[in-house]
């Protein structure tokens, strides 16, 4: 062992390096708060290596990035944990920079002859903020697509070369597979290699100015190895420990829906470390977003970079101190400004639940039996009935209708409602409520529209009310096959095991004592009919065909009251009154459940 | 600061605490991210190619009678990661009804385009009569195996599991491990 150890060295002098490396000299001895730095190095080595990993597996384009990150996350082998890992110690990095800096100003680190290191060190905190960012697009989600975009506008309001700048960002005029390569390659290329260099000559430095003791020095000077390798390995051990807790307790890093130009994202936000720029720009009336974007931090950092000459100054360290104070201060200040603003908006919150259904769902699809087509998963969520009935509903029948109360997205229209609710629409439970006189002419049915005065709920409220007990079995069979028209998915079961009676409830509705057929076609053509087809009533065409033109003969005619015929005025598409139907009818992929 | 002596690692107890702390806790540290990753590293072990399932080719009518081979796509769903693609071509095989069968028993034989050798794509020389890989020139008869001994595969092309059906052609498509003898699914 001796000899190859010998002969290596004699080649390579590594034994003089490994000794200037491990016996430098701490003055004043080992201290739990010399291992800031370490703890950075720590957290880079580890960006690095999991960041590697991350690569075998991701593939940037604007079809795949969002998928393959799925695929990282929900179907590798330990992909959620590898990916929070490399989020959190994104994080943790931030923090642990911001510690180091205050350090190093408050122990005064940054005086003579160390400027070009302290300045190294801003370097080196603006890169890995670069990182961050850049990073933060890289799954190509909702979250990060919308707000990499304002990063990326702040970079376009530069003067002078502030369009060219970011057309060469970007790849092009708008956001797409060229970013993603771009982004790509600053993010694990170009911004990591002057990180290591910077690292190299920050520590470098490091070395050859020694490093700045506090004072009063409590203990002889003792080598690096191995009391403060070992202060500074328990240290990194408690920020890994930090790391694994949030990464455990969240269960790895978010993974909204993929990136949808067309969709509003009202919930975009950057990082939270970003949060305070980002509640800095709301004070800047158009025009001047410049002076908040671009001209005020670049101010700030330029006084940060000063501090070693104005610590030159009498009570220059003392600035330099309060300026750090103020600095962080305002920083925490606009933070909480802006996750406060936040907490408060009730649009906010529907935005936030609307993302995190997107990015649910969207998981749920790309596992179903399908999987996810090479048009990109964004191809699932626009094709998916439950995804977009709500949006649709939300947008164009929640003015009148309502969808168990709410506008179907979470959020409680302000005019009240002055259609029929359209939750569990056609199933018994509904029709069993259109049928009792008690609740016919409710807000959840007929109550406030036109109807009300019309010949059903005058039949409900007069006849039914009156029915003997004979009546009532006969009207429960009607229920029973008039639901079972439609064919509900979430009544298959149901319908199967009632055939008996739903043959004899469409005879009753056909031709029996209840008068429906005097009003009501079923079944068998009839001119004469005054009130809704009742032949596959609630079924995909009957729906569809209703939402295209209710007041077509077959279903309200001339009564039709503010229903607006949807497909007529083509105010939606066949495909959008698909999804309506689909959706109201319960009708969208479910994953079977396991047994 | 080159010029300050170096003090000397003191030998006590506290010290060999401190030695081993370090060592034990930045070792541990130092695997945690590699092991991290291990698992998305070695993913592609565990995940197996399609089930075998026959697939559909081509109409009986479409192979020539002579016994000279065609070259058929196999059109089925490709999984690739995360997508899948249905209806798409995954593969060719070429398909060929030996001469001399009596006519009532069509038997159709199904070889990969995949030369076994090194997974080059096989062609059909129709001048000489036989399989050629055009990579390192490995000559196949019309059967199937090696027709030049000098061929550097190691073994005849490989034949797949085919079936009529009515008069459909259906074929169990796989692939093989190439450059060993025996022929081995992958």
């Amino acid at each position: 062992m001796k000899t190859v150890t010998n002969w290596l060295d004699q080649r390579t002098g590594y034994k003089k390096l490994m000794h200037e490396a491990l016996f430098e000299n701490v003055p004043g001895g080992a201290r739990w708060r010399y291992a800031w730095g370490s703890t950075l190095v720590f957290c880079f080595t580890m960006q690095v290596v999991t960041g590697l990993f991350l690569w075998l597996a991701y593939s940037p384009g604007s079809q795949t990035a969002w998928e393959s990150v799925y695929f990282i996350q929900h179907e590798m082998w330990g992909g959620w944990f590898l990916r929070g890992l490399h989020h959190y110690t994104a994080q943790a990095m931030t923090v642990l920079l911001v510690v180091h800096l205050l350090q190093v100003v408050i122990d005064g680190a940054y005086k003579a002859p160390r400027e070009v290191n302290f300045w190294t060190g801003i370097v080196l905190l603006l890169l890995v903020l670069a990182l961050s960012l850049t990073g933060y697009l890289l799954p190509w989600d909702q979250k990060g697509f919308w707000a990499t975009q304002v990063a990326t506008n702040i970079a376009a309001i530069t003067p002078f070369v502030g369009p060219a700048v970011k057309t060469i960002l970007i790849g092009g005029d708008g956001y797409g597979h060229q970013t993603l390569t771009r982004f790509f390659a600053i993010h694990a290329g170009v911004i990591p290699g002057v990180i290591i260099a910077f690292i190299v000559a920050h520590i470098w430095l490091f070395r050859k100015h020694g490093l700045t003791p506090k004072e009063p020095r409590r203990r002889p000077d003792a080598p690096f190895w191995p009391e403060q390798v070992f202060r500074d390995a328990v240290v990194c051990l408690a920020v890994f420990l930090v790391i694994l807790f949030f990464l455990i307790r969240t269960h790895g890093a978010d993974l909204g829906a993929p990136a949808d130009p067309t969709e509003p994202f009202a919930a975009a936000r950057p990082e939270w470390y970003f949060l305070f720029l980002f509640q800095l720009l709301k004070y800047f009336p158009g025009g001047t977003e410049v002076w908040g974007a671009i001209v005020l931090p670049g101010l700030l950092v330029a006084v940060l970079a000063a501090m070693p000459f104005i610590g030159n100054w009498k009570f220059g360290h003392r600035f330099n101190l309060a300026f750090l104070g103020a600095l962080l201060g305002g920083a925490a200040l606009l933070t909480w400004l802006a996750v406060r603003e936040d907490a408060g908006k009730p649009d906010y919150a529907l935005a936030t639940t609307a993302a995190a259904r997107d990015a649910e769902r969207v998981v749920v699809l790309a596992r179903g039996p399908e999987g996810i087509p090479v048009t990109g998963a964004l191809t699932l969520l626009r094709g998916d009935a439950l995804t977009q009935g709500p949006k649709i509903f939300a947008k164009n029948c929640a003015s009148c209708h309502r969808f168990g109360g709410g506008d179907a997205l979470g959020g409680t229209p302000q005019d009240a409602p002055n259609a029929s609710d359209l939750q569990g629409f056609a199933s018994r439970a509904w029709l069993t409520g259109l049928l009792d006189p008690a609740r016919v002419d409710s807000a959840h049915y007929f109550g406030n529209t036109k109807l009300k005065d019309g010949k059903m709920v005058d039949f409900v409220k007069n006849q039914v009310a009156t029915f003997t007990a004979d009546q009532k079995a006969q009207l429960a069979k009607v229920l029973v096959a008039l639901s079972a028209e439609a064919g509900l998915k979430a009544q298959l079961a149901a319908d199967a095991r009632d055939t008996a009676l739903i043959e004899e409830g469409r005879k009753i509705i056909g031709t029996g004592t209840l008068i429906c057929a005097d009003c009501h076609q079923f079944r068998t053509p009839d001119a004469n009919e005054t009130a809704p087809d009742l032949t596959g009533y609630g079924s995909r065409a009957w729906l569809t065909a209703f939402l295209t033109d209710p007041a077509h003969k077959r279903f309200y005619g001339e009564r039709n009251d503010k229903m607006p015929a949807f497909g007529v005025t083509k105010q939606l598409s066949p495909e959008e009154i698909g999804f309506v139907t689909d959706w109201l009818r319960g009708d969208w992929y479910e994953p079977a459940a396991k047994p | 600061m080159a010029q300050l002596p170096h003090p000397s690692p003191s030998p006590d107890r506290r010290s060999f605490l401190a030695q081993a702390g370090a060592v034990a806790i930045g070792g541990a540290l130092a695997l945690a991210a590699p092991l991290a990753g291990l698992g998305v590293l070695l993913d592609p072990l565990r995940r197996k190619s399609g089930d075998g399932g026959a697939v559909h080719v081509a109409p009986l009518a479409a192979v020539p009678e002579d016994g000279l081979p065609r070259k058929f796509n196999i059109v089925a769903t490709r999984v690739d990661a995360w997508n899948h693609t249905p209806n798409t071509r995954i593969g060719a095989v070429y398909l060929q009804r030996p001469k001399g069968r009596p006519e009532s028993a069509p038997t159709v034989r199904a070889f990969s385009v995949v030369c076994p050798h090194a997974g080059g794509f096989v062609d059909f020389h129709t001048e000489k009569n036989c399989y050629l890989c055009p990579i390192h020139n490995s000559t196949f008869a019309l059967d199937g195996t090696v027709l030049d001994p000098k061929s550097p595969a190691p073994r005849g092309l490989d034949e797949l599991e085919a079936e009529v059906r009515g008069e459909e052609i259906w074929v169990v498509f796989k692939n093989f491990r190439p450059g060993v003898k025996e022929r081995i699914p992958v």
